[in-house]
C-alpha cells in the first residue's frame, strides 16, 4: 500500500515530528500518489505497437509527484547536510577547502558548460587551450615532464599510474609482481595495486611515524615493480628520508608511484619531480578546491617522468599545426583509455579558476598557511589530546586515544559528541598505525577566530571526557535528526535498496 | 607441542596432530571492535607463514589476518560468513577461522605461548 503519509516521529515530543527547523521527511517512494505528476502530457494519440513483444510490463516503479514536492524533498535533505559552506570541515585526508565561487561562475560560463565532447576540435579549440594551460601547471607546479589528464578521481590516478607502469615494465620484458606500500597508506593504494594483479607487500612505520628505511630496502629485490608512498603521507608528516627510498627503489628496477593525495602540505614549496617520483596523481578536487568534487566528480590527472611517458593514457591534447589537436591514436605504446573523452571538463575549469586566481604566489602561501593552521591546531590541543608523533606536523594534526584512556570515551563516542557541537567530526581511526586516530586538517581556508571556536569545543570535549562524563559521550549525538545509528548491523545486513511493500512481501 | 600459542600479529594457533587451528585472539577482536566480515582463503590455498592467510573487516577497519605456520588450508569456518560477530563472542573457539595443514613444525616454536603473549599485549597501548 502507498500512502503520502508515512508515520511521523514520535520521540520528538511534537505533534508533526518535526522540532523547530529540523523537518522529518520520508523517503521521496513513500510520499508516491499513483497519477500524480508535475506535468500535464497529453494523451498518447492512437498508434501502431513496434515493440515486438518489448513493451514493459510491469510499473516504471518512479513515484508520483508534484514538482513542489520534490523540490521540498530535496531541499529538506540538503538541509540535513553539513557543508564546507556552513563551518571548519576537519575531515583529515581529504583537504576540505573553501571552494571560491569564481570557480563556479568561470564552470558554468556557456562556452565551457555547455560543451559536448564529440565536437570537432575546431570547434573547441578554447576548452583544449584551458586543458593545456591547465597541464601545463601541473607540470610546473610538480616538475615533471608529463601529465595524463582524464582519470576521474584520486583511485582512479592511481589506477592510470599503476597501468602506466607495468606497461613500461612490460615493454622492457620485465614483468613484476610486487608492490611495497607503507601501512599508513591510504587504503586505496594497496587496493589499486591489488586490483591489478600485483601483491601488495606492506613496509612497516618507524617510531617516527615514517616508512621505516631499512624495512623498505630489505624488501627491495627484482620482483618488486615499485612502491606506493603519499607525501607527506597519511600521519601528517613529510616522509624525509623520500630522496632515499626513490634511488633505492630506481637502484632495483622498481618505479616510484606517489600518492598525490597530499599536495596541497607542499604545492608551490616542494616539486615532487625533484624528489624522484615517476607518477604521482593530483586531486584538482582537493588541492584546487571544490572538495569531494562539490558532491560531483573529482579529477586525478596524473604527473608522469620522462620513463613512464610515452605509457600514459590516450587521448592527450598536443599543439598541432592548425591549433591545438587531441592525439586518439598513437604507436601503441599507451596502455589505451581509462575513460570516456578527455577528463572532467568541469573540475578542470575550477581547478584552472582557482589556480589562475591564486596565482604562483598565491599557491605558495596556500601551503604554507595550511600547514601554519594545522600546527597552530596542533599546538593548541597538545596539552588536552595526546600528539601521535613528536614535532610539528604538515597539513594535518594526528592524536591518539591515550587522552581518553580510562575514560570509558572511545573515539567514536568522542566524534559523535562533536555532532552535537554542530562540526562535522574529524577523521577517526585512520590511519591504522596509531590507536584510536584522531586526524584533523583544517586546510589554509579557515581563520584563526574559526580554529578557536574549533578548539575550545575540541578543549572542552577532551575535559568533559577526563571528568568522569562518559555516560554523556556514549548516549551523544543528542540534536541530531536521528540519534547513534547501529553500524555494526548496517554494514552486517545493510539494506541497499528500497523496495515497495508488495516486493517485499512477495520476497517473504 | 600442546596448548594455544599466539603470533606478534595476534594471531592464535592450536595444534592437533598435523593440523593447526588458526584464529584472531580476544586483543585482536577487541582492538577491531564489532566484526561484520571475514574474507575466508579457498580450501587447498598453500599458505606461507607471515603472509595474508584471511581478512577482517569491523566496523573500524580491514585488517590482514597473517599465517602463523605455512601449511595448506585444509577446512575454514563458513559459518562466519552469516555470523561474522562469533569472532567477537568466542575468538579463541567459535570464532576460529580456518585449518592448516602444517608443512614445518619447527615454524611453531617461534610462537608465544598463553603467558608471553598476556605479557607481550601489555606491553602495547
Amino acid at each position: 500500500m502507498t500512502t503520502s503519509n508515512p508515520p511521523i516521529n514520535t520521540s520528538a515530543g511534537t505533534i508533526s515530528g518535526n522540532r523547530g527547523l529540523q523537518l522529518e521527511e520520508p523517503l521521496i517512494f513513500e510520499m508516491d500518489v499513483p497519477g500524480r505528476s508535475g506535468v500535464d502530457l497529453p494523451d498518447v494519440p492512437k498508434h501502431k505497437e513496434r515493440l515486438a513483444g518489448m513493451k514493459r510490463k510491469g510499473a516504471v516503479g518512479l513515484p508520483g509527484l508534484a514538482e513542489s514536492q520534490v523540490v521540498r524533498h530535496y531541499t529538506k535533505l540538503s538541509q540535513k547536510n553539513y557543508a564546507i559552506d556552513m563551518s571548519v570541515y576537519p575531515l583529515g585526508s581529504c583537504t576540505m577547502k573553501h571552494n571560491p565561487r569564481i570557480n563556479e561562475k568561470i564552470a558554468r560560463l556557456p562556452g565551457i558548460a555547455d560543451l559536448h565532447p564529440m565536437q570537432p576540435v575546431s570547434t573547441v579549440q578554447g576548452a583544449l587551450e584551458l586543458i593545456d594551460t591547465l597541464a601545463h601547471w601541473l607540470k610546473t607546479l610538480t616538475g615533471m615532464p608529463a601529465v595524463a589528464m582524464s582519470p576521474a578521481a584520486g583511485a582512479h590516478g592511481e589506477l592510470c599510474g599503476m597501468l602506466t607502469i607495468r606497461a613500461a615494465q612490460l615493454a622492457k620484458g620485465d614483468a613484476r609482481k610486487r608492490i611495497l606500500v607503507p601501512e599508513s597508506a591510504h587504503g586505496t593504494n594497496p587496493a589499486t595495486a591489488a586490483s591489478i594483479g600485483y601483491e601488495v607487500d606492506p613496509v612497516p612505520a618507524d617510531e617516527r611515524g615514517r616508512v621505516d628505511l631499512a624495512a623498505f630496502k630489505a624488501k627491495l629485490g627484482p620482483d618488486v615493480a615499485g612502491t606506493m608512498i603519499t607525501n607527506p603521507n597519511t600521519c601528517g608528516l613529510f616522509e624525509n628520508d623520500i630522496i632515499d627510498i626513490a634511488d633505492a627503489v630506481h637502484g632495483a628496477g622498481g618505479y616510484f608511484y606517489c600518492d598525490g593525495a597530499n599536495f596541497n602540505a607542499i604545492v608551490g614549496r616542494v616539486r615532487p619531480g625533484d624528489l624522484g617520483v615517476d607518477a604521482m596523481h593530483i586531486n584538482l578536487h582537493k588541492t584546487f578546491s571544490t572538495p569531494h568534487g562539490g558532491g560531483g566528480p573529482g579529477s586525478g590527472p596524473v604527473v608522469l617522468s620522462e620513463a613512464l611517458a610515452p605509457y600514459a593514457p590516450l587521448p592527450y591534447v598536443v599543439h598541432g599545426a592548425n591549433g591545438f589537436d587531441l592525439v586518439e591514436h598513437d604507436g601503441g605504446k599507451s596502455f589505451g583509455r581509462l575513460k570516456g573523452f578527455h577528463g572532467q571538463m568541469g573540475m578542470f575549469s575550477r581547478a584552472l579558476s582557482y589556480i589562475l586566481s591564486h596565482g604562483a604566489d598565491g599557491l605558495r602561501q596556500v601551503s604554507g598557511d595550511a600547514v601554519l593552521n594545522a600546527n597552530y591546531l596542533q599546538a593548541s590541543l597538545r596539552s588536552d589530546l595526546s600528539v601521535a608523533f613528536p614535532g610539528t606536523c604538515m597539513h594535518e594534526a594526528l592524536f591518539n586515544d591515550d587522552f581518553l584512556e580510562g575514560t570509558g570515551v572511545t573515539t567514536l563516542d568522542f566524534a559523535k559528541a562533536m555532532i552535537d557541537e554542530g562540526y562535522h567530526p574529524m577523521t577517526m581511526y585512520f590511519p591504522l598505525v596509531v590507536h584510536g586516530a584522531l586526524l584533523m586538517e583544517p586546510t589554509e581556508t579557515e581563520s584563526k577566530d574559526g580554529l578557536d571556536r574549533y578548539i575550545e569545543v575540541v578543549q572542552g570535549l577532551a575535559r568533559r571526557a577526563k571528568a568522569g562524563d562518559a555516560a554523556y559521550f556514549h548516549g551523544a549525538p543528542y540534536h541530531t535528526p536521528r540519534r547513534r545509528l547501529d553500524e555494526t548491523l548496517a554494514a552486517r545486513q545493510p539494506i541497499l535498496r528500497w523496495k515497495p511493500e508488495e516486493t517485499k512481501k512477495a520476497a517473504e | 607441542m600442546s596448548g594455544i600459542r599466539f603470533s606478534k600479529d595476534h594471531e592464535w594457533v592450536k595444534v592437533d596432530g598435523d593440523i593447526a587451528t588458526v584464529g584472531i585472539s580476544p586483543y585482536a577482536q577487541d582492538q577491531l571492535g564489532d566484526v561484520v566480515f571475514v574474507d575466508l582463503p579457498a580450501i587447498g590455498k598453500k599458505i606461507e607463514k607471515g603472509k595474508e592467510l584471511a581478512v577482517v573487516e569491523s566496523v573500524k577497519a580491514a585488517s590482514e589476518v597473517y599465517a602463523p605456520v605455512s601449511g595448506e588450508v585444509v577446512e575454514v569456518n563458513a559459518a562466519l560468513g552469516d555470523a561474522p560477530g562469533t569472532v567477537n563472542e568466542d575468538a579463541l573457539g567459535k570464532g576460529w577461522f580456518a585449518k592448516v595443514k602444517i608443512a614445518n613444525k619447527a615454524e611453531l616454536d617461534g610462537l608465544m605461548d598463553e603467558a608471553a603473549y598476556k605479557t607481550f599485549c601489555e606491553g602495547l597501548h
